[in-house]
């Protein structure tokens, strides 16, 4: 059945296609028939209008764009550097959109404006070095200046102090298809770790700590969610045991790669508990939205006799952003902001690799 | 400016008429250049082109409709997809050769392969390359290389599907997904094969541009679409040679237990023996020829640009020297930005700071050309021949494509949009859109010169216009999904509620897809029907100055009866003053009182 629409809805297009050069055709009634494939004033006048209906076109893509879709874009950022790093991307975008506009609306306009006419010659104009001078400066200057913004920013968000005994060290430990994560405990040291420490103790040391580094001891591992202490920095070792990872946290603008044989880091500060944005009314508006089309979704599967869809609060993510295989699309992790309180109670639940050894 | 004078290759003369053409040495093993460009244009763009891309309408059905079961993907993928509903690996598998077929196949060989081998001989008035022989086998390696990457589809396991950039370990690992294992192996003999191919095309061009140039053809009366040509042929012999020794690596490392890429590694319960490499190293190999890459499957497309928009605005190309300057600029500054693919690979953050300050300034260069192709058409005459609009299509694609470039080239902002859709919408713009319309452009402008007749206009301007429009309604939607935070290269999103209101957007993205894809059947009938019922083209269709127009309509071994042109200007004296006609072909000798125009 449905390889018979299918190939209704291919015949019909074809013969729509047929038709419309049909209209096209007309406009060409009574010219000299050799010269039929090239473009006649007609069809010049014709395309010049459509060019300038494209310029339309594009604007409109865009505003409604911006209008309908920046509500799915992500909310504040909760993190420190997050601030400075929003304010670059806008910068940057505001820098692009008024280029874009500028551009496309010449470059439309001049394709409208001088379409061709019969008997009419071309302005002949081969260079001028002065124009191309300026239009070479101009962006050389707004480039420069991009360039060491982004340069002074880029510095100041990867350039972190690793000297500060107060900065909490986590490792984020990444595998086919899920994330850990790794305290370093009372002392706040993690202990060596290698991939061939993975089947000691049957199984149990799931990242690969190395039982004879007395730091290790105390250190203990987290699946499925972390927590993070607000308004402290955090510094993130980052491992991998079998493919290139990347932890990607978009809500607090971070992200490094995970290599095996290697320690990457990155480093950011939280600034928002996930009960405050849970508040935020972006958050708000996007997790009711969300909820309508859970819901939605779920009357229909509930009719089919399956089970509904849970309804969605929201949460800080980590998730997977480097091709990994098969369950790249759902390589998650649940990250939660709180109140230094909160976080030395949670911390005080878990259990350290020497107890699990044991 | 002298006329510098070269090797003239009259002496090589018409005795190539003489020669006694059996099927096989004209259709098939042939080493005529047009003939060559034609395979080119077949395999390469036609056949391959079209595998590429319904391919990405597959995964695109996936991605609008991610619990649904389709009739197609129980056709065409079999037990990949079991009761219609697509695998995770197939879909990774489909994004992977997508993507290799579409910048490898299609953009590079199909593209250089057609159009360099049909003008560079034509253009610079050469009875053909320099080798015609090395032609012959570099098209043969590219079927071979073809033939094994389509092979590498009806393996078990399914084809490679660590993404077209195949990083290691993913890729090294049999382990690790079950298109890294025979799938795999083909994609690397397939690229090795391929990058032999490339290079002996491009050693043709280079060598063929530089000796075979005839009398009074200095470097600065080439048309700018050999300057395009030459260029990337050079970035072409420098940069894939690094991709060849990295897929020998990654060879060595799959089948004889070296350690270049990979250490440290627990896979399925097992600790593997490799130590001491890195992945990081391969991503540095890959990318020295990938960032080059962008522009050797661009930069034809904007020389292919500059000679149709010159010729159909009937106006000189705007700032030719500077045009020239900038083919130069681009291609020198291209081979030193390879780390902005890496900002977060894990490599030093301070060489993050260089190669931000290296990808920026190809900003500059860039934007030279789009304001000399704005600047050319002010004041013309615009033809709007089908090959025109594609061309102003291009430089709109490549405006729209190229600014959000500022943003992804800046270190610090490709923290956050690093790997996500945004990235997606910013290189099928700015590189296969742009690419594709230079492409479909110089289809439709050189067709007359391909096969001596002329294509439908009509379905040409449908074609236009609906991809145009569809373009825009694919990729303008999908940055705002990449700044949501939805990474690439997921099969669906809806294992994060989080994403669920991106569920609407992927389908309008989707339906737009699937309009695209529908337009190119309008060009492939369009193609075919004219290939064979279309009007007879005359000689100079579309009254340009170049001496490939100059050549009879009917191929002939040889390209010229009698002795090959001379050059006596520039190729753009389009409108010049002084002369009756719009245009004075470049084999005009000056006129008594006319001054060469100064360019």
């Amino acid at each position: 059945m449905t390889v018979l629409l299918t190939i209704t809805i291919l015949i019909l297009t074809g013969i729509a296609i047929w038709q419309i050069t049909k209209i096209f055709e007309l406009s060409q009634i009574g010219l000299k028939k050799d010269d039929s494939q090239i473009a006649t004033e007609k069809d010049n006048d014709l395309n010049g209008k459509l060019m300038f209906g494209f310029l339309v076109f594009i604007y409109i893509v865009t505003i409604y764009c911006f209008w309908a879709y920046t509500k799915v874009l992500l909310p504040e950022s909760a993190s420190e550097h997050g601030e400075k790093y929003d304010t670059l991307l806008w910068v940057s975008f505001a820098i692009i959109l008024f280029a874009q506009t500028l551009t496309q609306a010449v470059l439309h306009y001049f394709a409208f404006k001088y379409r061709g006419i019969n008997n009419r010659k071309a302005y002949f104009f081969t260079h001028n070095n002065k124009l191309e001078l300026v239009w070479t400066v101009i962006p050389a200057i707004i480039f420069f200046v991009l360039i060491i913004y982004g340069m002074v920013t880029w510095g100041q968000i990867m350039n972190f102090n690793e000297d500060n005994e107060d900065d909490l060290v986590i490792e984020l430990y990444a595998q086919q298809w899920n994330w850990k994560a790794r305290y370093g405990g009372e002392d706040n040291v993690l202990g060596d770790a290698n991939v061939r420490f993975l089947n000691d103790f049957d199984g149990k040391n799931s990242v690969g700590i190395d039982s004879s580094d007395p730091n290790g001891m105390d250190d203990f591992v987290v699946t499925q969610e972390f927590h993070l202490p607000v308004n402290r920095k955090v510094i993130f070792k980052m491992r991998s045991q079998d493919v290139l990872h990347s932890a990607y946290m978009p809500h607090f603008r971070a992200q490094m790669n995970c290599v095996p044989g290697m320690i990457t880091e990155f480093s950011f500060t939280p600034t928002i508990t996930t009960e405050e944005m849970r508040q935020n009314s972006d958050v708000v508006a996007k997790v009711t939205r969300i909820n309508k089309i859970r819901y939605d979704r779920s009357q229909d599967l509930i009719s089919n006799g399956e089970e509904g869809l849970d309804s969605y609060q929201f949460d800080y993510l980590l998730l997977c952003a480097k091709i990994c295989g098969t369950s790249h699309y759902n390589m998650q992790m649940k990250i939660v902001v709180e109140s230094e309180k909160d976080y030395i109670k949670w911390k005080a639940q878990q259990q350290t690799f020497s107890e699990i050894i044991q | 400016m002298s006329a510098a004078t070269n090797i003239s290759n009259s002496d090589h003369d018409d005795h190539h008429d003489h020669h006694k053409e059996t099927f096989i040495t004209k259709y098939i093993f042939s080493q005529d250049h047009k003939m060559i460009a034609k395979q080119y244009l077949i395999l390469g763009v036609l056949f391959m082109g079209f595998i590429g891309v319904a391919m990405s309408l597959l995964f695109r059905l996936q991605l609008a409709w991610p619990e649904e079961s389709f009739a197609v993907f129980d056709i065409f993928l079999g037990d990949w997809a079991p009761e219609g509903v697509m695998d995770p690996n197939i879909y990774l598998a489909l994004v992977t050769i997508h993507g290799t077929i579409m910048v490898f196949f299609v953009l590079t060989a199909g593209l250089s392969g057609t159009f360099s081998n049909l003008l560079i001989p034509l253009q610079i008035g050469a009875r053909d390359m320099a080798s015609g022989l090395l032609n012959m086998i570099s098209f043969w390696l590219f079927f071979l290389s073809s033939m094994i990457m389509l092979a590498s589809l009806f393996v078990e396991a399914g084809p490679a599907a660590a993404g077209w950039t195949i990083y290691p370990p993913l890729s090294a690992l049999p382990q690790a997904q079950p298109g890294s294992g025979m799938g795999m192996t083909l994609w690397l003999i397939s690229m090795a094969i391929f990058v032999a191919s490339s290079l002996l095309g491009s050693l043709n061009y280079i060598v063929t541009v530089i000796n075979l140039r005839t009398k009074g053809m200095s470097m600065f009366r080439l048309p700018l679409t050999i300057w395009a040509f030459f260029v990337t042929a050079i970035i072409g012999v420098i940069s894939f040679p690094v991709l060849l020794s990295a897929a020998l690596l990654l060879i060595m490392d799959r089948s004889f237990g070296t350690s270049f890429f990979l250490s440290d590694i627990f896979v399925q319960g097992e600790v593997l023996h490799y130590q001491g490499g890195s992945p990081v190293l391969f991503e540095h190999l890959f990318w020295f020829l990938g960032h080059p890459e962008v522009y050797i499957v661009l930069l034809p497309a904007l020389g292919i640009t500059s000679e149709i928009i010159a010729t159909n605005s009937r106006k000189p190309i705007f700032g030719y020297r500077a045009m020239v300057a900038s083919i130069l600029a681009i291609a020198f500054l291209s081979t030193v930005v390879w780390g902005h693919h890496m900002f977060i690979s894990g490599m030093n953050p301070f060489l993050g700071s260089v190669f931000t300050f290296t990808t920026l300034l190809i900003a500059i260069p860039s934007a030279v050309k789009s304001f000399n192709y704005i600047t050319t058409l002010w004041k013309g005459n615009l033809q709007f021949n089908t090959a025109m609009l594609f061309s102003i299509g291009l430089v709109s694609t490549f405006i729209t494509g190229g600014l959000t470039g500022i943003i992804l080239g800046d270190s610090t902002l490709d923290i956050n949009i690093h790997d996500t859709y945004f990235v997606v919408a910013h290189f099928h713009l700015v590189m296969g859109i742009s690419a594709l319309y230079g492409l479909f452009a110089g289809v439709y402008h050189w067709f007359p010169k391909l096969f001596g007749k002329m294509m439908n206009k009509n379905l040409g301007y449908i074609h236009f216009w609906v991809t145009a429009i569809a373009a825009y309604g694919v990729f303008f939607p999908m940055h705002f999904i990449g700044m949501a935070g939805l990474p690439r290269r997921y099969y669906t999103n809806t294992a994060f509620p989080y994403f669920d209101d991106l569920a609407n957007i992927n389908v309008v993205i989707t339906v737009f897809a699937l309009l695209a894809g529908a337009a190119q059947l309008v060009f492939l009938y369009n193609f075919i029907s004219s290939m064979f019922f279309g009007k007879k083209a005359e000689m100079n269709p579309w009254k340009s100055t170049t001496l490939e127009w100059t050549s009879p309509v009917d191929h002939m071994h040889g390209n010229w009866h009698g002795e090959i042109p001379h050059v006596y200007r520039w190729p753009y004296d389009y409108s010049k003053p002084g002369h009756e006609e719009d245009f004075v072909p470049q084999t005009t000798p000056l006129g008594v009182n006319e001054v060469e125009t100064e360019h």
